[in-house]
């Protein structure tokens, strides 16, 4: 990443470096009804992640006889932005809904589940721009600790532009105002993107910069989620 | 499939009424006991009321938004106050997404009938200008996780996020309504309490569980104001009652509510 | 050909167990000539082979499985089974009363929907789905009990090597435990409290399932449980 971005006294929004993600906080097992589970605070975005599966298909005429279907919503809660949305689902919640299977699809053994589907769940509380991204982040935690069985956890955050700057990981101003959002998911074992949406206006060189820029902030996520998932058995180490 | 969910299970039925035979209940609580009841409040920055209630592991998370819109044509100087439930896919495997089915909907209009009867605010307080413009305030109830007395727990949470709630301030400028920067708090002056009884058996238990929901032969839910009246009554289930069952599940509403309502007003 | 973590540390899915020539265990896959894990647990490094012991992981019933259930159908000779797995499993006719199908049976008078049994899986058919038996000592509709419900992949802690941590259990307690490998218990003792014990216990159990010296903290556990007044 080229510093100079950095030279003069520009500052983003919340005071944050042009390279430096939002405050993040996840918390793996939290809802006790379902098989997997997860909580995640990403700046002020709050998203909760449920898991059920795998299990019989219904209908059964969805399932498909070689592998499980993964069946993904994304929702917001009426009172998570300003002023309040209809429950009702929007066009761009199915949109996202359909994204995020494909961000998570490539991490799971689902040919191991033949005619079953897993759902993932997850419930925006509060947005703050990069839903998608935090409830990707949240799903993966969800699914590992549903004891579904994956090649890699999937990581995801976004990197854009504003006032001609490259930043990561966007938050609501800077997504509304910003000249351009990359939404990106990874699986950094397997070093692949499974995600990548743009909007707005970059040039191929800025492109693959933010590219590189988005990559390098979910191998920091990708370690705060195996944290996550390890302090769930903390008393391990403790114990003789 | 939810109808898979319907199924009573007769094991399980049969032990819930053998233990309550002997005046206890599957998860030790005595016949007239609430599970343990937490509320935080003004989690959700973005909304202008909110609070979390924890009723042993039943979660509903109630935001409060409030804007603008046109009365209704009858009550032309009173302020808006609509009640949605959202039963959330991830709060039981039984829920599925998809529009609200009949068990959210009966949530929503009990919890609103408690708001509405009680008037908990003053709606014509929540006026701006007559027959035109009024304080709009909606009650999202998000259940996020289902062990049991829903009802109940929304009630609490309904009443926690409104006492904290409050409303952005506009001015009248030409006749027309203008957003302000001020805030004012929206003052709620009562609070109807939900009691939630269930007959299982020959047995009367307050605050049903998950299990003991899946068995019951009735439900009676009072709300009961800080007076100690009645104002909202809704009996669900399958089963009659007489006409001394319902009051002596009446009473026991009466004697619990006064607990309840003083965990809503120690939550600050 | 190197180990990149020690035995019984805690793995995550995707995490690189062994790089070389190794037999891929359970819960592992091997991708580029490493071998990774596919789920959270305690990786174990035995003679040739590098496998995970799984923290969490739904049931996936194999042939020989004790498992606990609930009829959810009934069709025309067979009853369908809730046991928790990925597909629901069948129950014939001839494998609840040793006898074929007969037009005039009445079912329900056999088994009803809401009925809990205790089964064996006697096979997996074409399409994986299991097929129960209800054939068999101890086996058949529960008439008494409760059923309590743990993560599946810890049902082995649970019952200890060669049975040493369920029968621990049933010798401090005297209350009947039977364990399904889907993670259903069927608890049902003489006294309330025996019942409680068992509950509280098994609670702990599954809390602690990846720790060491279980055994013994259990066997303390209870007794602490037992002195408590009621």
């Amino acid at each position: 990443m080229s510093p100079r971005k950095k030279k003069t006294k520009w500052e983003r929004i919340d005071g944050r470096e042009w390279n430096e993600l939002r405050p993040i906080r996840i918390e793996s097992g939290v809802l006790p009804n379902a098989d997997g589970s997860a909580y995640i605070e990403m700046g002020r975005n709050k998203i909760i992640a449920g898991v059920f599966g795998p299990k019989e298909m219904h209908p059964k005429h969805l399932a498909k006889p070689h592998m499980a279907v993964l069946r993904c919503r994304y929702h917001m809660a009426p009172f998570s932005v300003d002023p309040r949305r209809s429950p009702a689902p929007s066009r761009r919640d199915n949109e996202i809904s359909m994204v995020m299977r494909y961000a998570l699809e490539p991490a799971i053994f689902l040919e191991r589940y033949p005619r079953s589907s897993i759902d993932v769940y997850t419930e925006v509380l509060q947005a703050d721009g990069g839903t998608r991204c935090a409830c990707i982040n949240a799903a993966t935690v969800a699914l590992v600790d549903a004891g579904i069985p994956m090649r890699d956890l999937v990581a995801a955050c976004a990197a854009g532009k504003i006032d001609g700057r490259l930043i990561l990981d966007l938050g609501d101003y800077e997504d509304k105002k910003g000249q351009a959002d990359v939404p990106l998911a990874y699986m950094p074992k397997l070093d692949k993107v499974t995600l990548l949406q743009m909007d707005g206006t970059l040039s191929t060189e800025e492109m693959e910069e933010c590219v590189g820029l988005a990559i390098e902030g979910c191998k920091q996520i990708y370690e705060m989620q195996r944290e996550a998932l390890k302090k769930k058995y903390g008393i391990e180490k403790e114990e003789p | 499939m939810s109808s898979r969910y319907g199924i009573i299970p007769r094991l399980k039925r049969k032990k819930i009424q053998e233990t309550l035979a002997t005046g206890k209940r599957m998860d030790g609580r005595g016949l007239g006991d609430y599970r343990e009841i937490s509320i935080r409040t003004g989690i959700i920055e973005k909304a202008e009321g909110s609070a979390e209630v924890y009723l042993g592991e039943t979660r509903v998370l109630v935001g409060i938004k409030i804007g603008v819109g046109a009365p209704f044509e009858d009550t032309p100087d009173e302020g808006v106050l609509v009640c949605n439930a959202e039963f959330v896919p991830v709060a039981s495997p039984a829920f599925e997404p998809g529009p609200p089915d009949e068990k959210s909907i009966e949530l929503a209009r009990v919890v609103d009938r408690g708001l509405r009867s009680a008037e908990v605010v003053d709606f014509s307080k929540l006026c701006i200008i007559p027959g035109k413009k009024v304080y709009v305030v909606h009650v999202d109830l998000y259940i996020l996780n289902h062990a049991g007395n829903l009802i109940d727990a929304s009630a609490v949470a309904a009443l926690a996020a409104l006492r904290g709630a409050m409303k952005p301030v506009y001015k009248i400028e030409d006749d027309e309504a203008v957003l302000t920067e001020k805030k004012e708090p929206l003052k709620v002056r009562k609070l109807p309490v939900a009691v939630t009884i269930a007959k299982i058996g020959e047995s009367f238990v307050v605050d049903p569980s998950a299990d003991e929901e899946e068995v019951m032969d009735a439900r009676l839910t009072v709300t009961v104001d800080d007076d100690g009246n009645i104002c909202t009554l809704q009996k669900s289930g399958s089963e009659g009652l007489t006409l001394d069952e319902i009051k002596k599940a009446i009473n026991i509403a009466v004697e619990k509510a006064p607990e309840i309502r003083a965990k809503i007003t120690g939550s600050e | 050909m190197s180990a990149h973590f020690e035995n019984r540390d805690l793995v995550i899915p995707g995490d690189i167990l062994y790089e070389g020539r190794i037999r891929t265990g359970d819960n592992t896959y091997r991708a580029q000539g490493k071998v990774c894990a596919t789920r959270i647990g305690l990786v174990e490094y035995g003679r040739g082979i590098v496998s995970v012991i799984a923290l969490e992981a739904g049931y996936n019933p194999l042939v020989g499985d004790l498992v606990i259930g609930k009829v959810v159908d009934i069709d025309l000779g067979f009853w369908v089974v809730d046991i928790d797995a990925p597909a629901a499993a069948i129950l014939n006719v001839p494998d609840a009363i040793d006898a074929p199908f007969r037009p005039d049976l009445v079912m329900p008078d056999i088994l009803d929907v809401g009925d809990t049994i205790v089964a064996k899986v006697v096979d997996l058919d074409r399409r994986r789905t299991p097929i129960l038996s209800i054939l068999g000592r101890d086996l058949g509709k529960v008439e008494e009990g409760f059923i309590i419900r743990i993560t599946p992949s810890k049902i082995p802690r649970l019952i200890g090597k060669k049975g040493s941590m369920v029968n621990m259990i049933l010798k401090e307690t005297g209350c009947r435990i039977v364990i399904g490998q889907n993670g259903r218990i069927l608890i049902h003792g003489r006294t309330r409290k025996q019942e409680e014990i068992v509950v509280n216990v098994v609670d702990k159990i599954e809390r602690e399932a990846h720790t060491s010296g279980l055994t013994n903290r259990i066997q303390e556990y209870i007794k602490s449980l037992k002195e408590e007044p009621n």
